[in-house]
């Protein structure tokens, strides 16, 4: 199959992209400046991510949509605002999770916004379990860009009047040039910061116009780096069907209203695990020298005995140092645990270490 | 001081004497990325031609480092492992990464010269 081109595809060229294929996307990994950079102009200006390999299901319903919603997802969707979103899961009837996502209610229903490698199987899924009572639109017809970073606000407003006064995790739709496009206050970044779906053929032009605002696009490799340092999870590596939420340690996002009703899928697992503990459970993990631990890494206790593996690790530009995510036997998830980090034969000491790396500054209680 | 060499793993190599000063070319610099961990040999150790003398990490993957030439591991460049970004900044000079008492000389002859190894560079990533 031939790999996607995204509507920035020439931004991205005009700007010495290095590009991967990622999900069947022709993507940029990174530009002339290097991840290193690109990751702390994120953290201190502000930078654009072209994340339109991500899918936007627009779901159109009413209230049967939010009943039928509330037995896919652990969300109170009922209670939950217009314009408001959640991060949240897509179970299988063992709770594993098939995708992780952003739902946002409109008022015409609901957008989720999907990972790339997961959107047609979720589509699927969702068609399937919905039985096909509602309109469904994987719109291929917009583009998604993010621009994060603590001068975001300032950047966008300036084309986008009104941006700056929204909440964290609210959007809106905003009309600009006679295009309508939605935009929250949101990102998977640990900053302050807004993603904007946007119809394919203006996107070009409104990020060139980001730019020469003082933003600067950025690729996949410092959005990996700045994810990690917030601790946040990648689906296929930090999640995945052999995961659930609660090992996943994001037992704060499932509603505790729904938990109390307990009708969603895999809802019994998600209970249970509640109730009983879990066997192995995601902890930030912090090398103690210099030494990188990637995915796949094991970790062992101070006994030698192999009690888990990395799912995600780097080396943090903020944090000035290796940074790591991953499972471990439950009785070694306690922050300060003293843990051993197998690279390329050699035990490097590590210790459990609460997320995120690097703190957040999120907006909230702007009105 | 002799014509600097380089290997088909990118590697470049300066002798004087019968000591050689080995690093890893600007082009494999820019192909790495951002270096941001560096792990060099034993001072004391003997290392093979071509076999694995150290490791560095850019933030994508790690790769790593072989010798181009036999012999006994005299010095490393320290600076490069407590600062890593040293080896982007000034690869082919201060930011060499280690010093060999060298074995057999004749391991040079099987190395390029700077206009062969940039046709090479050139070639292979094309």
């Amino acid at each position: 199959m031939e790999t996607k081109k995204t509507s920035l595809y020439q931004l991205h060229q005009d700007c010495n992209a290095k590009f991967v294929e990622f999900a069947g996307y022709q993507m940029p990994i990174q530009y002339s400046e290097g991840i290193v950079e690109e990751h702390k102009f994120t953290r201190n200006h502000s930078g654009i991510f072209d994340v339109s390999h991500m899918g936007q299901l627009f779901i159109y319903g009413g209230e049967d949509l939010i009943k039928d919603l509330e037995q896919i997802f652990p969300l109170d969707l009922k209670n939950l605002k217009l314009n408001h979103s959640k991060y949240s899961f897509l179970m299988d009837k063992d709770a594993g999770i098939q995708d992780d996502l952003i739902i946002t209610k409109t008022n015409e229903g609901f957008i989720i916004i999907l990972n790339a490698a997961c959107k047609d199987n979720d589509f699927k899924i969702l068609k399937e379990l919905l039985k096909e009572k509602y309109k469904m639109v994987l719109d291929e017809n917009r583009s998604l860009i993010a621009i994060q970073g603590p001068k975001s606000s300032h950047i966008l407003n300036d084309l986008v009047d009104g941006v700056k006064d929204l909440n964290f995790m609210s959007g809106n739709w905003f009309s600009i040039e006679n295009h309508k496009i939605y935009i929250t206050r949101s990102g998977y970044t640990g900053e302050d910061g807004f993603e904007i779906s946007i119809p394919n053929d203006f996107a070009d032009k409104l990020t060139r116009e980001l730019i020469k605002k003082g933003s600067k696009l950025i690729g996949l490799g410092a959005r990996d780096t700045l994810r990690l340092e917030a601790g946040l999870c990648l689906y296929g590596h930090d999640l995945d069907k052999d995961k659930t939420p609660v090992e996943a340690n994001l037992k704060w996002a499932i509603s505790k209203e729904r938990i109390s009703k307990g009708d969603f899928i895999g809802s019994d697992i998600i209970i249970k695990q509640l109730n009983d503990g879990v066997s192995k459970i995601r902890v930030g993990i912090k090398p103690e020298g210099r030494i990188i631990a990637r995915e796949k890494t094991k970790i062992f206790n101070q006994l030698d005995i192999h009690i888990g593996e990395i799912t995600s690790g780097t080396f943090g530009p903020s944090v000035n140092g290796p940074v790591a995510m991953g499972y471990v036997e439950n009785e070694f998830s306690k922050k300060d645990t003293k843990i051993f980090l197998e690279v390329r034969g050699k035990k490097h000491p590590a210790n459990v270490c609460s997320l995120p790396f690097y703190k957040k500054s999120y907006v909230k209680g702007v009105n | 001081m002799s014509e600097v060499k380089y290997s088909k793993e990118h590697e470049w190599i300066i002798l004087d004497g019968d000591v050689a000063t080995i690093g890893i070319t600007k082009h494999a610099t820019e192909m790495l990325g951002d270096i941001v961990f560096a792990e060099l040999p034993e001072k004391g150790s003997n290392v093979e031609k071509d076999g694995t003398a150290g490791v560095v990490e850019s933030t994508k993957a790690a790769s790593d480092v072989y010798t181009p030439v036999s012999g006994e591991v005299v010095d490393i460049n320290q600076a490069i492992v407590d600062d890593p970004s040293k080896i982007n900044e000034d690869p082919e000079n201060t930011a060499w990464f280690f010093k060999l008492k060298i074995k057999d000389l004749s391991e040079m002859d099987s190395l390029m010269n700077k206009d062969d190894y940039d046709k090479f560079a050139k070639e292979t990533s094309a």
